[in-house]
Parts: structure tokens; sequence; C-alpha cells
């Protein structure tokens, strides 16, 4: 006979109150990680989308991620000529403010050249680029459409494609447009004081094809590390194999936000003991009568903390049931993507059963100090 | 001796004090008590004066300052004795009958009464054709299925008597079992106690204050001021 099932049938609409208290908690908790996770995906989907072997940056930069990037646009055919590199294409990263039928859009703007690596690889609705100029391939949270035409500097873009989850690490949404559309941007983007100086001729040395990396898909047989450190022979160029360039951006340009959800998390989830400690610690007041009934008939102490233990166990599980279920219904409205992982809701359950069990050991010490004399009156 | 006279609580310069000092308290005082088989006895006193901490004794839960308790043959609160052996000795020897019932709440009342059976190791489906039985036998059958909030004052007390008595033990404790019942239902609930004592070779020591009841008892005591006295007022 199972006490802690019956007590808890007998008192059913309380209990599913409480749980559905309880799972709002564990929604929010499931979102953090769900954010922290998105926030990891958006940022690692830009380096990946390439599916690229090998970043070639600015000598003593961490590339084009973490700090600005800067390099010769015809460092592209050098690095292809490399044994070992299969192909190579530059690539351009920029953040702009446009504006779209009046609501200000930020998008992530990504030059790239035709035929070379770098462009978006699925394109979920539409075509790809495949004009020189003025056309632009957007990723679907930008809210655009196939289609619509966005201004980004003083030129008009023509949206042709949409693709799916390609954001960087702040949740803008990417845009891709030809290297040499980028680069124009870049140079029309310039502080007004940069076009000052190029009016009177001092930014006539500095060359407008650069750009801000050259990735390299490399032969099966070419070892990344090799080719790297061949690179890293010319003094003005620096090279990072992909683990390299994903490992970047995780420790830097992520840590502080993975820091930041982490803390947040803990708080969380201590608020989460305290509450289910406080739940279950209400519930075993209310039955110190029935407690003390109990040992006084005959029930051995296993009984009372099952009794106690099974019922905060109920109460977190079925919390985080229900948190589950609501956050995979609204994960799809959050701003910024929601990512859960199989690994992260089991992972959670785990941390939520240690929590109960801990969480219920204040309840367990008030039904074990009951006497059981307080059962016969007087 | 008769095997059917068998002392089945024998207590022997039981006292009990609480606290040290100044704030010492002598809840019972020198107490010599036996009660054999079949016998129904009261222990009668105003509030305080030790019948509860008597009954406490007596259904270990608490030990006595000095004094030597024997329940059915077994001398307890030696030094053999471990809580888990006296919580044992409660579920197999010991019935208790409430003056509120005390019956769980979210249990209905077949398993109320079978809870104490699966407490000592029978399996559920005896435990549940016993606790049916019982409760035929004391005419709540039709409630088995009911909710304790759902039964009448003597019915819960009917449900909480075959709970007592669902081990078959030996002792019987009763803490007012008819404080909460009209002078009609208190007879009946006494007769059958005094039936089921003498059916089951059991006896029944009950603390009362209900004097409509006091002739449904073999011997009345009498605690005064932790002092125990039998009917003609002598010390025992």
């Amino acid at each position: 006979m199972n006490l802690a099932w019956r007590d808890v049938r007998h008192n059913l609409f309380r209990f599913v109150l409480t749980c559905l208290g309880l799972s709002l908690l564990m929604a929010v908790v499931l979102a953090m990680i769900g954010i922290y996770n998105g926030l990891v995906a958006d940022a690692l989907n830009i380096v990946k989308a390439p599916q690229v072997d090998l970043w070639v940056v600015e000598s003593g930069t961490q590339g084009p991620f973490a700090e600005a990037s800067k390099i010769p646009g015809s460092t592209r055919d050098a690095v292809a000529r490399l044994h070992g590199v299969a192909e190579a294409g530059s690539i351009a990263y920029q953040t702009v403010e446009a504006s779209d039928a009046g609501r200000p859009l930020r998008l992530y703007v990504i030059g790239y050249e035709p035929g070379h690596p770098g462009g978006p690889l699925t394109i979920a609705e539409g075509r790809g680029i495949t004009q020189t100029h003025f056309e632009l391939v957007a990723d679907r949270k930008s809210g655009l459409g196939v289609g619509d035409v966005i201004g980004l500097g003083r030129d008009s873009f023509a949206v042709v494609g949409l693709v799916e989850n390609t954001m960087n690490s702040g949740g803008d949404p990417a845009v891709f447009i030809t290297l040499s559309d980028a680069q124009t941007l870049q140079s029309q983007l310039a502080p007004p004081a940069q076009r000052v100086q190029t009016a009177r001729g001092a930014g006539l040395l500095e060359s407008a094809d650069t750009v801000a990396a050259v990735i390299a898909r490399l032969e099966p047989t070419a070892d990344p590390l090799d080719v790297a450190s061949t690179v890293r022979q010319w003094k003005h160029l620096g090279a990072l194999t992909q683990h390299e360039q994903e490992t970047i951006l995780i420790g830097s340009v992520v840590d502080r936000a993975k820091r930041q959800i982490g803390l947040f998390l803990a708080i969380l989830l201590t608020v989460s003991a305290v509450v289910i400690a406080l739940i279950i610690y209400t519930m075993t007041m209310e039955k110190l009568k029935q407690i003390a009934t109990l040992k006084l008939i005959g029930a051995p102490d296993r009984t009372i903390v099952g009794l106690i233990v099974q019922q905060s166990l109920a109460l977190g599980m079925v919390g985080w049931s229900f948190g589950l279920v609501l956050i995979l219904l609204i994960k799809d409205y959050f701003p910024r993507r929601v990512v859960l992982e199989p690994v992260n809701a089991a992972a959670l359950a785990g941390i939520i059963i240690v929590v109960c069990i801990a969480a219920s050991g204040l309840g367990v010490r008030a039904a074990l100090k009951v006497d059981p004399a307080t059962a016969i009156g007087g | 001796m008769d095997p059917l006279r068998q002392p089945l609580i024998e207590i022997a310069g039981v006292s009990k004090h609480f606290g040290e000092g100044e704030t010492r308290v002598d809840a019972l005082r020198n107490i010599e008590l036996t009660v054999r088989r079949g016998e129904v006895v009261a222990l009668l006193g105003p509030s305080g004066s030790g019948k509860t901490t008597l009954l406490n004794i007596v259904g270990c839960i608490i030990d006595p300052t000095e004094g030597r308790v024997t329940l059915d043959g077994e001398l307890v609160y030696d030094n053999r004795w471990l809580r888990g052996d006296l919580r044992r000795l409660r579920l197999d020897k010991i019935g208790f009958i409430f003056q509120f019932h005390n019956l769980l709440p979210f249990l209905n009342a077949r398993d109320n009464v079978a809870l104490v059976l699966s407490l000592a190791g029978r399996p559920a489906a005896e435990a549940q054709a016993r606790a049916a039985e019982l409760l035929d036998y004391l005419e709540v059958g039709h409630r088995a299925a009911a909710m304790p909030a759902l039964l009448s004052g003597g019915e819960a007390q009917r449900v909480a008597i075959a709970r007592a008595l669902a081990n078959s033990p030996r002792i019987i404790l009763a803490d007012e079992p008819t404080a909460a019942l009209d002078s009609k239902r208190a007879g009946i609930v006494m007769d059958l106690l005094r039936k089921l004592a003498a059916e089951q070779d059991a006896c029944i020591v009950a603390v009362t204050h209900d004097e409509k009841i006091y002739d449904r008892f073999d011997r009345l005591f009498h605690l005064r001021d932790g002092v125990l006295e039998n009917e003609k007022g002598e010390e025992t």
C-alpha cells in the first residue's frame, strides 16, 4: 500500500496546483538552459555554416568573431594555391542597423564570394544569390520575405532567398550578400571622419579590397595544423583551425553570457530547492497527527520517510514534466532561439531528484521527531 | 493458575517523573497493576493525574523511570529492548483505540484496517480480506469503501476498533473510546469491546471520564496525583 500516492490522490487538486506552480519555475529553468544553448548554437552556427577547415585572419588577432580582423582580399588566391587546400573564399562580417517598413532591423551582414566557401549551404525558401550585386539571402528570423527590398547603406537589396537558424552570438539574424557589395557597404558606413580622410586623399593608401578572413576547405588527406603552420609563416597572417575558432568563440565571446546564465540558473535551482523544501515541510506539518498515529500503530521509520520523500519526488517530477511540456510549447515564441537537448532535460531531472531528496530532509527530520504519544489525547 | 486467567499486563513498582530538581514532576508513583486475559479495566482520574502517562508506558511509547513492566509474559524496557523492538511489540501485541478514532484521512475504511496488517508483513490480498472480515464483524462492512470524512462518529469508531484488532493483539489500550459518542452508541461500543476481549483472549485498559459506562468494566482504578487506587480507594 503506497501511502504517498494515496495521500496525493486524496488531495489531488491541491497537489496539481502545487505542481503547476513548481512547473512554472521549472519552465524558467529550462528556458534559461535553452537560451544559453541557443546562444552557443547561434554563435557556432556562424562559424560552422561555411563548413571549412581553416580560417586565415590578420596576424595577432583571434579571428573575425572575437576581434576585428582585416587582411587583403588577394590573400584568397595565395591560400588557394597552398598544398592541401581544396578551395578558399574571402569573407567579410559586419553588423548594420537597417530599416524595414519603418521598423529598425539589426542585421549581421556576411559578404562572400559566390562559387567559393562562405555562402549559405541550404536555402529554405527562394534561391541563392546569382547576380553580382544587390541580391540578398536573409535568415527567416529577420522577418524579411522573398521579394522584399531592403536598403543597406546607400543601396537597395532584393531578398531572393531565406535561410534558417543563422544568427550571430548577439542574436542578430544574418543576411548574405556578395563580398563586393559587403566591401562597398563597409566603405559607405565608415565614420564621417574616415570619409573626410578619404576626401583629403589620406585614405587612398588603404585598399578597399580588404576582407575579414579567408576560409579554406582542405583536401581529405591534409592536416589542418600543418596548413595553419604554413600560413603563419607569412608574418602578416594568422591561421586558426575550425576547432580553434570554435574554442575561441565559446571561450571568449560566449563566456560571459555563459557565466551570467549559469549563475542565474544556480539561483533558480536554489529557489526551487527552497520552494520544494517549504512545500514538503508544510505538507509534513499538516500530517503530524497522522504520522504520530502511524508510529503508534507500529509503522517503521522507513514507511514515514518513504511517505515524505516519495511525495517530494512526485512533486519535483510532475513539476519538471509540466515545465518541460510548457517550455516545449512556447519556446518558438521567444525572440531568441531556445535550444533544448534531451540531455539538458535529463540533467535537470537528475538535479531535481537530488534537490527533492535534499529538500525533503527538513520534513523527514520533523516527522522523525514526532512523538507517537501525541496521537493519544492529553 | 487457570491459563485463561493468566496476566497479560503486570506492572510492578513503576514510577515516572519528568524533569529534575525544582522542575521535577512525579507523574506516576510506585504503580502496581495486573490485568488478566478477558478483563476490561478502566483508568479514572482528573486531568493531569497520570492516566495518559500510564497508558503510554503500557503502550511501549515512553519508558518508566523505575519498575518493571511485563506484557504477555515479556519483560519490556530492560536493556535488551531497542526502539525498533518496542515498535514491533506494539504492532504485534497492542491495539490502540483513540478518542477521535485517528483514522488516516487518505485511506478508506478497509485500507485503514488493512494498513496495520500490511505493516506486519501480511500479503496485500490477505490483508484486504481480513480487513473486510473485521469490518463485517463490527457491522460496518457496507462502509468499507468510504473515506473517514464520510463516516459517522459511531462508524468511524467501529472502523478504529477493527484497526486495533487487525493483528489480533493481546492488549487493547483505549483512550476515551466513547468520548465522541452519544450514550447509546457509547454503550454499544463498550459492549462490543467486552465481547471482543472475551472472544480474543485479550484484555482492555481504557482511560475514561464517561460515568455512564462505568458498569461495563470489570474493575475501576483511580489515579490521583500519580498514585493508583482501586475502587475501594485503597492504594494498589
